[in-house]
């Protein structure tokens, strides 16, 4: 179903100081209260007031933000609006965007903002050539960006998906329209079977959505290690390695600054305090509860092992911020004698982290022998980063990720509706009834790739089966 | 020969309209334009073909049951003749969801035949005449009357074309043709050129019939028997369930087998349609058995249906084999069946072509956007069915009455009911074949049930004048009921007592824990309003229907409000209307396709416009803005 509250970054997606996210709509208000987190329930706030909180994706904090309330009618659009002041920073936005997302708005269709106010009377009769060509320009530039967003193996994938949904919707309808001739008494079973395997397929395109952000945007890393494990060291290493991009985009978290490394086609975002920078030792510098917090906003953190030297309390206090978290440890330091092997160290790991894991990723810590200051073991951890990332299961050149938030928005829907069939199957309900929920996951699909449904089931039924007569 | 100049008269009888055609179409446009309180003539090649089933021996079916009911509730007439005059009934899908029964009766053809022509004969305002309508008379693009072959002139203000599969008509088998209607009637072939003149487009479509065979040189031992179900269903909403317990005719089941595809693949090349001498288009869905065989190889059987055609007549209709192929081959394939060993043919199967139009030419109303006052249903629309026929012929008849009234024509839209989506399908979308009304075409097919037919379209066709004010009462008085008794079940609250648990365990539904109410244990998929009736001590005696909807309604709650939210949404831009004279070229920002389609098309609505293929989302937003500036 067409959801009709919208909402859309309506600043640049640049890294500017401040994004704005703009929600419009019957259901904003709402929409706010579920994910918003301060003092007051802003439903039931005044108009035209603004408010200090958070945003919340359940229990995660997304960003500090400012939220702008506007009643309809006094509004651009002339409907209820949402205007969420948060950090610029293209992550941090469109995280914001995709939670409002997520609890019920859609994507804005190009121009929509700008469609609505002048249907609502908002604007003058006279802006009416001004605002079609703000839809034609855009929707012209928003097909021509999803489409070559869109490549290769993720269409090809989502349209493997849609062909068995298609097939399997089309051989309830026949069996519906030619009930002496085909029989679908149990299918319910068969069905299920498929939608929980296409459930599978979808949600990895879903998952690759955050691997797509990674390519795009970089990977958010955090170095961590004792004093003088030797983190500034690689740092310095593989930045001057690759000729280190220097920028500064603010990051995640507002008062940490991204050094971007290039790396075999991959960016790490190395998170950058001046406790790394300075004074090499960010567990003494800012404590163990600020290294979590940056640790739980990292997609990657690089555990750095002095191998010439006995494990200590630092590294403990380390291996209990790692459960469930994608991590690389180097046992640096290979030129010197060392009394950290890989074995030992494994060890240390099945006994801090995962004796209490529940976590399939703590099993699979990747180690890695090397030397900051001979320069060995890099390659290999080069490959290890992008097998890790890029799961080997693709060239990493080519752009094969769900990037766009509309794109993803329309995968989660399909999910959701394919969740709804299995609901059914679950129920008992009658096999008419799974068509409906099939159906609607085609759809959305389809607007991935650009495809309505059309005369496509009919097409479907006649093509691959027999009616009688 | 047609009519010379000598032969030219002009009848003054002062119809105000005339209907071409008498099949299931015409007769539905003729009953309401006459009921409607207009002089009405219906045009037939053969007075004795009114309401022929020159195909299969069935009204209903998956979704066409739903049109029947449908057409029923707006005052038609197709659900009462059947209701007399069929003689086997079954409930399709009877284990599969509410929205999805349907009702499919066999008919005694003749016996149908008869008794719509007796409805006809005995309808005030309305005259039979049996001649060939060859022109559509025209003034400034505005109907002014029909010619017939004799040459009489007939002025009227409103024309209905129902022309079924008559116009230029042939039938094929083999290499054999004749320039025939189906059944071998006359066919009609002047009144093409006419249509043409007024710049209708036409199309060539093609359909197929199976052979009939003789029920005395049939061993029905090799067969299965099908009956029909032992409580029988009526189709119209007037119709008392009790008059129509009969007893039942069977029908037979059989297979083709490997033998028969044989037969058939080896005879390919003398088909027709690999000859090239069929040049129309056929349906996909009822393809020829060769049309199976070629393209279904890997089935080394189908099935093959026999059924009566009625009481009186040894006729067997072989469902499944429809065939173009040569009388020879039909004699040698026939025959491979188990049971048709050593049947006897009495009419063979063939393959029809016919003219007819693309739809897209004729409103929402049915009525064609260049000739005022022509409408237009049935086949003649491009669709398929006896009932599809008789639905679009209803809504023709009713509208040409609203236009001589001076009313805006009616239009049922895609969330009221079947019809609606037929008819915007058949004005909206391209169609190369026939098309035929499917479940699958009803987006909100939860919400058009064949239960509830009655209560979405009989307020209708009281305002429209074709349902008596006692009808409608009687519907509103059921309404009534059912929401009392929703509202009473969703308020009851059920508790905890030994009674209750009981009644659960012997329908193998879990226990309660804590009290609940009566609507949320007639959602449990086990459990149903009737089951409930022992622990239900407030119950009033309802009948059945009432009954039905309560169940309905509170079992699937959860999904027809989930539809009825999408309608919500679906109605917004279905009421946005395109005045009749915008110029799409002049609207800068629509795609060059788009110009081109609406400019082809003109839809009615906004909403119909998001429907036609090649109108992008962006264009119908371009549109409402511009629509918002005028």
């Amino acid at each position: 179903m067409k959801k009709d509250t919208i909402a859309a970054i309506s600043t640049g997606m640049t890294n500017s100081g401040i994004g704005i996210v703009r929600i419009s709509g019957d259901e904003a208000f709402h929409m706010i209260d579920r994910i918003y987190h301060g003092k007051e329930r802003l439903s039931e706030a005044e108009s035209h007031t603004i408010h200090y909180g958070y945003i919340k994706d359940k229990e995660e904090t997304i960003d500090e933000v400012l939220v702008m309330l506007m009643r309809s009618p006094r509004t651009f659009t002339g409907e209820d609006t949402v205007e969420i002041n948060c950090h610029g920073g293209t992550y941090v936005v469109k995280r914001v965007l995709e939670t409002v997302i997520k609890n019920g708005a859609r994507p804005a269709e190009p121009g929509e903002f700008t469609k609505r106010a002048f249907l609502n009377g908002k604007l003058d009769l006279s802006q009416a050539e001004a605002v079609i060509d703000v839809i034609t320009s855009q929707s012209e530039y928003a097909l021509q960006s999803s489409i070559s967003q869109l490549k290769g193996s993720v269409r090809k994938k989502i349209e493997d998906i849609r062909k068995q949904i298609i097939y399997h919707t089309a051989f309830i309808e026949t069996a519906l329209d030619d009930p002496e001739h085909i029989d679908i008494d149990g299918y319910g079973e068969t069905l299920k079977k498929v939608t929980e395997e296409l459930l599978v397929e979808i949600k990895k395109l879903i998952d690759s959505s955050d691997s797509g952000r990674i390519m795009k945007e970089g990977i958010q890393t955090v170095i961590v290690g004792k004093p003088n494990a030797g983190k500034s060291s690689l740092l310095n290493v593989l930045a001057g390695k690759e000729r280190a991009i220097v920028t500064d985009i603010e990051g995640t978290t507002r008062d940490a600054l991204e050094e971007q490394i290039q790396l075999k086609g991959l960016t790490l975002n190395m998170i950058d305090t001046a406790g790394i920078r300075k004074t090499d030792d960010i567990i003494e510098k800012i404590g163990v509860d600020k290294a979590k917090e940056y640790v739980k906003n990292a997609n990657l953190i690089i555990y750095v092992v002095d191998a010439s030297r006995p494990l200590d309390s630092n590294d403990n206090d380390i291996m209990s911020l790692l459960d469930g978290r994608k991590v690389i440890i180097l046992l640096n330091k290979s030129d010197l004698t060392t009394v950290i092997t890989k074995e030992k160290m494994q060890e240390e790991i099945n006994q801090k982290v995962l004796k209490f894991s529940r976590s399939a990723e703590a099993g699979t810590i990747p180690m890695i022998d090397i030397s900051a200051k001979e320069e060995q073991g890099l390659n290999e951890l080069e490959e290890t980063l992008k097998e890790m990332f890029l799961h080997g299961e693709v060239s990493f050149n080519d752009e094969v990720y769900i990037t766009n938030i509309r794109q993803k928005a329309a995968l989660i829907d399909a999910c959701g509706s394919l969740e709804k069939v299995i609901e059914s199957i679950d129920n008992q309900m009658p096999e008419d009834f799974f068509s409906i929920d099939l159906m609607d996951a085609y759809e959305s699909l389809g607007s991935i790739t650009g495809e309505t449904i059309g005369e496509d089931l009919v097409n479907e039924i006649f093509s691959k089966f027999c009616m009688g007569k | 020969m047609k009519y010379s100049a000598n032969s030219v008269w002009e009848n003054k009888d002062g119809y105000d309209i005339a209907v071409v055609g008498a099949g299931h179409a015409g007769c539905e446009a003729a009953l309401a334009a006459a009921r409607l309180g207009f002089r009405t003539v219906i045009f037939t090649v053969s007075v004795d073909s009114i309401a022929l089933m020159p195909c299969n021996p069935n009204i209903g079916g998956s979704s066409k049951g739903h049109l029947v009911r449908e057409l029923d509730a707006l005052g038609g007439e197709m659900g009462k003749v059947i209701d007399k005059t069929f003689i086997q009934s079954k409930m399709l899908n009877k284990s599969k969801g509410p929205a999805v029964h349907s009702l499919r009766a066999q008919a005694d053809k003749a016996s149908y035949s008869r008794t719509m022509r007796q409805v006809l004969q005995d309808q005030e305002n309305l005259d039979i005449r049996q001649m060939e309508v060859t022109d559509i008379l025209a003034d400034n693009h505005k109907v002014a009357g029909v010619q017939t072959y004799s040459g009489a002139i007939y002025p009227c203000r409103a024309v209905i074309l129902c022309t079924g599969t008559y116009l230029k008509a042939r039938c094929i088998y083999g290499d054999v043709s004749t320039q025939t209607g189906p059944n071998g009637l006359q066919a009609a072939n002047y009144l093409t050129e006419s249509l043409k003149s007024l710049g209708i487009q036409m199309y060539r479509f093609k359909t197929g019939t199976p052979a009939r065979i003789d029920r005395n040189s049939i061993d029905f031992s090799k067969m299965e028997e099908q009956k029909g179900d032992d409580r029988i269903v009526p189709f119209s909403f007037t119709t008392d369930p009790e008059d129509v317990q009969i007893d039942q005719a069977s029908c037979w089941l059989t297979y083709t087998n490997e033998n028969t595809h044989d037969i058939i693949r080896k005879n390919l090349d003398r088909s027709p349609l690999f000859s090239g001498m069929i040049e129309g288009t056929g349906p996909r869905y009822c393809p020829s058995i060769e049309d199976k065989v070629v393209k279904f190889a890997d089935k080394n059987r189908h099935q093959v249906f026999i059924e009566p055609e009625g009481l009186d007549t040894t006729e067997m209709y072989v469902g499944g084999m429809s065939s173009s192929l040569p009388e020879d081959v039909q004699f040698a394939m026939y025959r491979t069946v188990p049971g048709l060993e050593n049947a006897k043919i009495v009419r063979n199967a063939y393959a029809i072509e016919y003219d007819c139009i693309d739809a897209r030419q004729l409103k929402s109303t049915l009525e064609f956007k260049n000739v005022e006052g022509l409408f237009s249903g049935g086949q003649f629309n491009g669709s398929s069915g006896y009932e599809e026929a008789a639905a679009q012929g209803l809504v023709a008849g009713i509208n040409a009455a609203r236009k001589l009234q001076g009313k805006e024509g009616i239009i049922i839209d895609r969330s009221e009911g079947y019809i609606g989506v037929l008819i915007d399908d058949l004005v909206t979308k391209e169609s190369h074949e026939p098309y035929r009304m499917m479940t699958s075409r009803a987006e909100y097919r939860l919400l058009l049930r064949q239960d509830n037919a009655d209560m979405r379209l009989t307020k209708l066709g009281y305002e429209v004048g074709l349902i008596s004010g006692e009808r409608y009462q009687k519907l509103l008085e059921k309404e009534k009921l059912i929401n009392e008794e929703i509202k009473r079940a969703e308020h009851t609250n059920i508790g905890t007592s030994a009674e209750v648990q009981e009644l659960l365990a012997s329908h193998g539904s879990t226990p309660l824990t804590s009290g609940t109410t009566l609507g949320e244990l007639i959602r449990r998929p086990e459990l149903s309003y009737e089951a409930l009736a022992p622990i239900d001590r407030q119950r009033k005696q309802l009948p059945d229907d009432v009954i039905e909807q309560v169940n309905i309604n509170i079992k699937y709650e959860g999904y027809i409000k989930r539809q009825q939210r999408q309608v919500e949404q679906f109605k917004k831009l279905e009421k946005k209307m395109i005045p009749e004279d915008i110029d799409y070229n002049s609207i800068q920002s629509l795609r060059i396709e788009a110009k081109q389609k609406l400019t082809e098309i003109r839809p009615a609505s906004i909403g119909q416009a998001s429907r036609i293929s090649g109108v992008s989302p962006a264009d119908i937003s371009v549109l409402l803005v511009y629509l918002e500036s005028r």
